[in-house]
């Protein structure tokens, strides 16, 4: 199937028309394209999301490869990184290779394998990176997300051997000892409504130690969803001393704040929590400075009955897929040379997928996303596609609206239907 | 008038000091031969405690069946519950059965505001993890009202675990409503400075020596022993040494200061065994005005007034 996309326009420019064949852009029309009225549109490089929980194998019931899939190509997604935190974990090459075939099989974004930092996410032997590196899914990102790499000197170890590939790590920053039995963030909210406290400082101080590890090594180190105003400090300190990191920030640690815990609703319980409004602030700032480098979903689904209990009981996670494309947008406002670094070339680079990342143009990979900015959506946790409905945006009105997603010249999503 | 009462945040003056003056009416049934009043007669409040507590689970219990209500003791020992039935299944089977209200001590903080979702009653929190107790402040604020006339313009320290308390915080929120000023004095590890934001005049304070001399009221919290394998503090002694209330501390005290303690005690660390049992300790008293206020609760919640 071939398209013709009207008057569309490409990151924000004059509109133009776009032809859409054999998985690439360009030519001119012969008249057996399907049309698309572009018109009003925005055409985006196809999103990339260095961070999501696709929960297969293992929890199918939360989600798996295929349903999220369809999550990711409805938020204009056209490739997402899978965290390795699956039963069994992605640890080794048969693990990611079987995520990667599972991704290659639904066919609606490409699902590039996150293999595991140690063994089991144990924190206590390193997993076989090379062989997960060599593999058919040629992993370049590591991480024991969910839990953090703690000890220091297996940290310097893994940003140490992963030179060899080209591979980055991952972290999840949070010192385990300083957030024991922590329910939301330390401050005034968690103060008054008793919970256990996640200090700032949890996170701060891994990732000061890990720039430092970083620097010492000269290896790539990449911060998971950074979520405070001390981070965002450290971070743009590290980076202007040429230090190779590099940071992500979620749509929600962009959007709410610690306030949302007070109905102890655990549908905003999350993994670093949410914080305060002077964090948020900083967060904007550091994302539009550049301090930090991309956005990403950290999109968990959990299934109902890890939701619908009492706050201490419930896991930790969000959705972010469907929701990550209009938050932005509301954050970053219409800067749509902006948008496309931050979620697309630059978690590109990150991830090394050659593929994606590049500007709907003459000559490009037909990899793309069109968003209506005009539009407004109310988020209803029933309609989305993900298996999950965890969603902490119910009832809330964002703008814009993805009208399709393009994979290689395959139409993924169209008018709110994935294509299978 | 209120529904449910999951926080001591949810009580204006005006319903607290509601609560205390039906709270002294229910006080004089007590004293009669025969301890009912047909009030609640044919509606059924279900005590679901997931916590031991004897005391409070039998104090509510007390006040409901002096106001003739039917009364479901549903505790997770030996029940569903504890065969790890979640909490919306048990409200919906709570609920099943017609309860008018729901009694819930829990663990978790927030588990009362959880359950309000899946229940049609009123929900009582009867204290939640670390969260709130309110009808402990309640009675806290009924016993300081009995034993000095006002809870306005009094100076209280509540001495302790701060940050675990549910009792401290139910009773810092519902002073502070009620016109007194409230000391929080503890280790800093126990009482975070955070905890000067609790209400717009609520003072933290690590010297309680400092503090007694204008204290009207002291109110005693609870150490409890895991907090020191935790490095809260390095040892009771020491604990005892700084933060506990003896003798020589209470001659600080003015003459008519009264000494609080909501149970149950460790004598001889937070509190002196002399200290517990003096003219000054209204702890014997906190308990009766429990079934009091707990019956008054109840009432109003219930729209026995209505
Ligand atoms: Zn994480």
């Amino acid at each position: 199937m071939s398209y013709l996309i009207r008057n569309v326009s490409v990151l924000g420019g004059d509109p133009t028309d776009l032809v859409v064949r054999d998985g690439l852009i360009g030519g001119t029309p012969t008249g057996d394209e399907e049309v698309i009225d572009g018109t009003g549109l925005i055409a985006l490089p196809g999103l990339v999301d260095l961070h999501t929980h696709l929960r297969e194998p293992g929890r199918e019931d939360a989600e798996t490869v295929l349903t999220g899939s369809r999550a990711a190509a409805l938020g204009g997604f056209t490739a997402v990184c899978a965290m390795a935190n699956t039963t069994p974990v992605a640890d080794t090459a048969g693990v990611v290779e079987q995520v990667w075939r599972l991704g290659r099989e639904a066919g609606l974004v490409d699902v590039q394998p996150i293999g595991a930092v140690t063994v089991g996410l144990a924190g206590e032997q390193l997993a076989e990176l090379g062989a997960m590196a060599e593999s058919a899914a040629r992993v370049r990102v590591f991480s024991d997300d969910g839990m953090c790499v703690h000890d220091p000197r297996l940290m310097r170890r893994a940003l140490e051997y992963v030179k060899a590939f080209d591979g980055v790590i991952a972290q999840h920053a949070e010192e385990p000892r300083l957030t024991q039995g922590a329910q939301m963030h330390e401050g005034e909210v968690s103060a008054r409504l008793g919970l256990t406290g996640w200090p700032s400082v949890a996170e701060e101080a891994i990732i000061a130690r890990d720039v430092l590890l970083a620097e010492h090594t000269g290896a790539r180190l990449h911060v998971c969803h950074v979520s405070t105003a001390g981070s965002v400090d450290i971070i743009r300190q590290a980076k202007a001393r040429g230090v190779r990191v590099t940071a992500e920030v979620t749509p929600h640690h962009l959007l709410l704040t610690d306030e949302k815990a007070g109905g102890y609703d655990p549908v905003y319980k999350v993994n670093p929590p949410l914080r305060t409004q002077s964090d948020v602030d900083a967060l904007r700032q550091g994302l539009t400075d550049g301090v930090i480098d991309i956005v990403a979903t950290d999109h968990a689904p959990h299934a109902g009955h890890d939701k619908d209990c009492e706050w201490a009981y419930a896991r930790p996670g969000m959705l972010g897929l469907e929701t990550a494309l209009g938050i932005v947008f509301s954050v970053l406002g219409p800067d749509w040379e902006l948008i496309a670094d931050r979620m697309s070339r630059t978690p590109a680079r990150i991830a090394g997928l050659a593929e994606h990342g590049h500007t709907p143009a003459d000559g490009a990979p037909a990899t793309f996303t069109l968003f209506d900015p005009q539009a407004r959506i109310t988020v209803d946790p029933g309609a989305l596609a993900s298996l999950s409905s965890n969603t902490p945006y119910a009832g809330m009105e964002l703008p814009g609206r993805v009208v399709a997603t393009f994979l290689r010249g395959v139409r993924t999503a169209f008018d709110g239907k994935a294509s299978q | 008038m209120i529904k449910h009462l999951l926080s001591a945040a949810d009580l204006d003056a005006p319903t607290a000091t509601l609560i205390h003056d039906i709270a002294a009416e229910m006080a004089t049934v007590a004293g009669r031969e025969v301890k009912k009043l047909p009030t609640l007669r044919g509606r059924t409040v279900v005590n679901l405690f997931y916590e031991d507590s004897t005391r409070t689970r039998t104090s509510f219990e007390v006040a409901a069946k002096r106001l003739s209500a039917d009364v479901v003791n549903f505790s997770a020992k030996g029940s569903s519950v504890e065969k790890g039935e979640s909490l919306k299944d048990t409200a919906w089977t709570l609920q099943a059965m017609g309860a008018d209200a729901v009694v819930i001590r829990h663990p978790a903080s927030g588990a009362p505001n959880r359950l309000v979702n899946w229940v049609h009653g009123s929900v009582l929190n009867a204290g939640d993890g670390t969260h709130e107790h309110p009808t402990q402040a309640l009675l806290d604020t009924y016993t300081m009202r009995s034993r000095l006339g006002t809870v306005a313009g009094l100076n209280v320290a509540i001495v302790g675990d701060v940050l675990h308390s549910r009792v401290a915080r139910s009773n810092a929120l519902l002073l502070h409503t009620l016109g007194a000023k409230v000391t929080l004095v503890g280790p800093p590890t126990l009482v975070p400075p955070v905890f000067e934001t609790l209400t717009p005049d609520v003072r933290v304070g690590y010297d309680i020596d400092a503090v007694l001399p204008e204290a009207d009221v002291v109110m005693m919290l609870r150490v409890q022993k895991e907090r020191m394998n935790a490095a809260f503090f390095p040892s009771w002694h020491e604990y005892s040494r700084r933060y506990g209330l003896d003798a020589a501390r209470v001659r600080r005290l003015p003459d008519h200061a009264i000494v609080m303690h909501p149970g149950p005690m460790n004598r001889g660390v937070e509190i002196a065994p002399d200290v517990a049992d003096s003219p000054r300790s209204t702890i014997v008293e906190q308990v009766a005005n429990g079934v009091s206020v707990r019956m008054a609760c109840l009432y109003l919640l219930l729209g026995g007034r209505s």
